[in-house]
């Protein structure tokens, strides 16, 4: 079970750094499907079969739109050109590993290791689900405990589409203000 | 343990295409990298060994379930994600409309 997850997720991370590294961002794009589709099957061996449904939906349409976009628009990889400040962003990169993994390995420390999680926070949620009526307790929490981060993802997801009708709406208001 | 730190390579490699990479769209790819592995992370530390799906069937009331709140935390999550993902493409087209390429080096002028 853990070998699976393991061979998983170094194929994501070969397909993401395929993907950062494509000549073409149609295959750019394509790759990064394998990110999306491993987490997918990560996702359904972690045995949370709700996400694995909701991120098939959202890759596939994630998919969609990048490939739209980059048949509206160019898929040329824009041309190499070598400079100085590549080197500097690839130390700034190292400097946040090394710092991010100082912080990792101290957070990581607290927590149980894989497979020994003990179910702390929970075990209301678990015990009251006969509450809700809800035989699917993901659900259950989603919608019932837990509404007002529904109510909160609702307003982003409002706000988004109003920020991307916004942006690609094609004429602006006519400056007719004298 | 090995699992968390394959995670965290994970998102240190959405962090070096954000930083290193000139094309907008790969700068699109590598957020949307880094934040899969947070999703993956949360669901990781919240499997329970030999536990079932966290869905009440028969014979399966009590039985030892894996954490359900970070699936549900990471339900809306994901579905963010996806809202902020289609935000930026939408501004990486209004850009390539103005200016014509994805090279963050050449999008560079400030005026309107």
């Amino acid at each position: 079970m853990e070998i699976y997850l393991i061979i998983m997720l170094v194929l994501m991370i070969l397909g993401s750094i395929y993907s950062l590294h494509a000549k073409d961002l149609l295959s750019a794009v394509i790759s990064y499907g394998i990110v999306g589709f491993g987490l997918v099957i990560s996702f359904l061996l972690l045995q949370a079969p709700d996400l694995a449904i909701v991120q098939v939906v959202v890759e596939i349409v994630t998919l969609v739109i990048m490939i739209a976009v980059i048949k509206n628009t160019t898929h040329e990889e824009n041309e190499k050109s070598f400079s100085f400040s590549t080197i500097f962003y690839l130390a700034v990169v190292l400097v946040f590993a090394a710092t991010f993994f100082i912080i990792f390995d101290k957070m990581t420390g607290t927590l149980s290791s894989f497979g020994q999680h003990f179910t702390r926070m929970s075990t209301a949620y678990i015990e009251g689900a006969h509450e809700t009526g809800s035989a699917n307790l993901v659900t259950g929490i989603v919608f019932d405990f837990r509404a007002y981060d529904t109510l909160g993802e609702a307003t982003v997801l409002f706000t988004a589409v109003i920020g991307v009708l916004t942006i690609l709406r094609l004429k602006g208001k006519k400056k007719d203000y004298k | 343990m090995i699992l968390f730190i394959l995670c965290f390579i994970l998102f240190m490699v959405g962090l070096y295409g954000v930083m290193t990479r000139k094309n907008l769209i790969k700068i699109i790819i590598g957020v949307a990298v880094m934040e899969y592995s947070v999703n993956l992370f949360f669901i990781l530390v919240g499997y329970v060994d030999g536990a079932t799906v966290p869905i009440l069937t028969k014979g399966f009331e009590k039985g030892p379930f894996v954490d359900p709140l970070p699936q549900a935390m990471i339900l809306t999550a994901i579905v963010i994600g996806l809202a902020t993902t289609a935000l930026l493409l939408s501004i990486a087209i209004r850009l390539y409309r103005k200016y014509g390429t994805f090279d963050i080096r050449k999008i560079n002028s400030l005026k309107g």
